[in-house]
């Protein structure tokens, strides 16, 4: 552990706050243990309540590089492990004189040097300690993450030419998924778990403030109360807090004192993104808002 | 098991029963889990209550539907244990606090109010803590006006109502009463649940057993049906289903071994590296898809599941090569153009109702009809490499169910699938005749969201592995 790692729950929640990151009480919690007992950390929720923020945050604050694998269907190990570099090989072993024993370019041209370092191959074999994130780890199949059992629990990857590397530091690992598919069990045991959910109101009021500090509180307190209103309806895509944020930016941009119907049915776009659920929200929402009585 | 034996044992041994009483409620808990809730409880201060549940739930709880059971058996569990300490001690108050207002026996009318006062305050500040202490004085309280109805919905509204908390502004109440402004509705929420809470936790208390035995997840219950309320459901499932299917997908055609090189631009490649052929090329493998007849009986028992079904089918259009839909009630009427004009559910299935035209007198289904009709019209594109899938309840209403046809679609058909909404141990009661078709295709329970999932799997798996 180096010398930069929080001490406390508290130091870590304060650290995270510090570089912008306002996490709930488990998030913190969780985050420490991530860090004390070097496990990974499988943080899954809604898409855009800043799981893969939470990353980002964490590897400001602690100082160290951020190592990202985004994953996708049909992700192999040669774009997630390492893969030998072909061309440069072959241009070793053309140069090489024709008299070099095989032996002794075999031995050449699988060393170090020819080996392309993919992200986790890159965040196992780094100097520095470093952050490791494995984006939407439910969008590559299943044999992937068999494949990842062995990077996950023992901090090492067997590279079958040259041995095995094993991790120098350890890095702190979160995965995030979208609970689009259920991952295996065996991944699961081998890591923390970590539910993050759309904040509770005075939490997400907080975070839009630190995001857009110069919207007025009434404004802000408005907005997210709008928020939690339109994601009570039954929608799409309900808005997450990267929408909140980004319609508190919009609404400072417009300059809105104040957020009626009119402003709403203007601005609406940016937190609902599906035409059946604009209509939704127009009529439901929109409607509530448009009533003069309603001046609170 | 309450935690007597472990009495002796300490923090450890009623760690490790309540691990066993969340195997028991089907919470898969292993012992490199146990072990991780050991290390993550020594790392933090344990005796903060909400940390200890956290860090034993991030180790523990891998899933929500997990953490769901893990909240109340950790409820359960850790208030017994408080309860039993509190009798070993001989202290005469059961749960948290409730004699501290009202003594024993009835609460005055003063102490109520003084009681939904402080309630309600704690709902405008948002005090989590003294909400959730409030709650157990609350239930306490009415416990002893009046007896509970034994649901807990139930029960959690009159409490609400007798502190009469509201969202809405109560002006005839004095402006320093917090309530006069009206609840937040957000903290009323949370008030609720966490009513629900102890209610359930009381009546665990009271019968041994959780509420219920292995709660269900939303999805797991059923399709989605009714009165098509549920169509955010409907989307998730299609959204889940697709995603998932696109993974499988991709398991099938990890296998390497059978590809094709592609020469022509193999060699195109060398040229990079001095025409010797460094990287090879293969084919693309294009995985066989299927070709579909849907039929779909839109009669009003199945109406919800078939036009539900039908929309899952088209969201995954795209892993077919052809796909043509019918519905149908006494007569079919295809509506293939329907699901390629329409992206929108709901105006699918108006405009099924509407245009179709399937009811001709009775509006009661007619299977044999049905089938000669079907027969007719596609007689010629039926080949064994295409799949017929029926998606009905079987019931002919007494008329014939002319399965011979039924036999001579499924002969000319690759293969046929028939779909029923209703669960098995409805089959062949009343006039449900699956029996009859049921030798000439393979019959699928369909109600459930995972049996769903289970037969599409079963749809795209065979075809793809199969094709060369």
């Amino acid at each position: 552990m180096s010398v930069g790692d929080p001490q406390s729950v508290e130091q870590l929640a304060e650290g995270l706050r510090e570089v912008g990151y306002l996490p709930g009480e488990s998030t913190a919690l969780v985050a420490y243990l991530a860090t004390r007992l070097g496990k990974p950390v499988l943080v899954e929720g809604p898409a855009g309540v800043g799981k893969t923020e939470l990353a980002k945050a964490l590897s400001r604050m602690l100082g160290r590089e951020l190592v990202r694998l985004q994953c996708y269907e049909g992700l192999d190990e040669a774009k997630a492990l390492y893969e030998w570099n072909y061309r440069k090989q072959l241009l070793r072993i053309q140069t090489e004189a024709d008299d070099a024993g095989w032996q002794a370019v075999q031995d050449d041209i699988f060393g170090e040097e020819f080996l392309l370092a993919r992200p986790l191959l890159r965040a196992i074999a780094s100097e520095e300690p470093v952050v490791l994130l494995i984006d939407e780890i439910d969008k590559t199949d299943q044999e992937f993450e068999a494949m990842l059992l062995e990077v996950l629990s023992d901090f090492q990857i067997s590279i079958p030419e040259l041995g095995r590397v094993d991790a120098r530091t350890q890095p702190v690992v979160l995965l995030t998924s979208n609970n689009s598919r259920e991952l295996t069990e065996a991944l699961k045991r081998r890591c923390l778990y970590l539910w993050l959910d759309y904040p509770e109101a005075e939490h997400e009021l907080a975070i839009v403030r630190l995001h857009a500090p110069d919207l007025s509180d009434t404004v802000a307190a408005r907005l997210v109360e709008i928020v939690g209103m339109v994601r009570e309806l039954d929608l799409k895509k309900p808005p997450s807090i990267a929408e909140s944020i980004d319609w508190a930016r919009a609404l400072l941009l417009l300059g809105a004192d104040e957020i009626d119907g009119e402003v709403f049915r203007e601005t609406m776009s940016v937190i609902v993104k599906h035409r059946t659920d604009m209509e939704v929200v127009a009529e439901r929402v929109g409607l509530k808002l448009g009533a003069p009585a309603d001046a609170a | 098991m309450p935690p007597d034996e472990t009495r002796t044992g300490g923090l450890p041994a009623s760690i490790l029963e309540f691990g066993e009483q969340l195997r028991d409620e089907g919470v898969k808990v292993g012992t490199s889990e146990l072990l991780d809730a050991f290390a993550a409880i020594g790392e933090i201060d344990w005796r903060s209550q909400p940390r200890f549940r956290e860090a034993l739930a991030a180790t523990l709880a891998k899933s929500q539907e997990d953490r769901r059971v893990f909240e109340l058996v950790f409820d359960r569990f850790f208030f017994r244990a408080v309860e039993l300490a509190a009798r070993e001690h001989d202290l005469s108050e059961t749960s948290g606090g409730a004699g501290a207002i009202g003594g024993d026996g009835e609460l005055s009318e003063q102490e109520m109010e003084q009681l939904r006062i402080q309630i309600a305050g704690a709902l405008s500040d948002g005090a989590e803590g003294a909400m959730r202490d409030l709650a157990r004085l609350a239930i306490a309280a009415f416990a002893r006006r009046q007896e509970g109805s034994g649901v807990i919905g139930v029960d959690v509204q009159r409490i609400r109502r007798a502190l009469g908390l509201r969202t809405e502004p109560q002006p005839e109440l004095p402006p320093e009463d917090p309530r006069s402004e009206g609840i937040p509705r957000d903290a009323l929420r949370r008030f609720e649940a966490l009513l629900r809470r102890e209610l359930e936790r009381a009546q665990a208390e009271k019968t041994g057993n959780l509420p219920a035995s292995r709660p269900l997840g939303e999805l797991d219950r059923a399709l989605p049906s009714g009165p098509l309320a549920d169509l955010a459901a409907v989307h998730r499932v299609v959204a889940q289903l697709r995603r998932r299917l696109a993974t499988q997908g991709m398991q099938n055609r990890g296998h390497r071994r059978h590809a094709q090189v592609d020469v022509r631009r193999t060699m195109r490649a060398s040229l990079q590296t001095g025409g010797v052929p460094v990287e090879l090329r293969f084919r693309p493998r294009r995985p066989k898809r299927p070709e579909i007849f849907v039929l779909c009986d839109v009669s009003t028992s199945v109406t919800s599941a078939s036009v539900f079904f039908l929309s899952v089918l088209h969201a995954l259009h795209d892993t077919f090569r052809k796909m043509r839909s019918f519905v149908f009630i006494e007569r079919i009427s295809e509506v293939t153009d329907i699901f390629e004009d329409e992206r929108d559910f709901k105006a699918v299935s108006e405009r099924i109702s509407t245009d179709a035209g399937v009811a001709d007198i009775s509006g009661y289904t007619d299977y044999g009809r049905v089938w000669s009709e079907f027969l007719e019209q596609v007689e010629d594109e039926l080949h064994p490499r295409a799949t017929v899938i029926v998606l009905g309840d079987a019931r002919t209403n007494g008329r014939d169910p002319r399965a011979d046809i039924f036999a001579r679609v499924a002969a000319k058909a690759g293969r046929t699938f028939w779909l029923n909404p209703e669960p098995r141990l409805y089959w062949n009661y009343g006039d449900s005749v699956i029996a009859a078709y049921e030798q000439y295709c393979t019959a699928f329970e369909c109600w459930t969201t995972p049996q769903l999932e289970e037969f599409v799997r079963a749809l795209t798996r065979p075809v793809q592995s199969a094709g060369g």
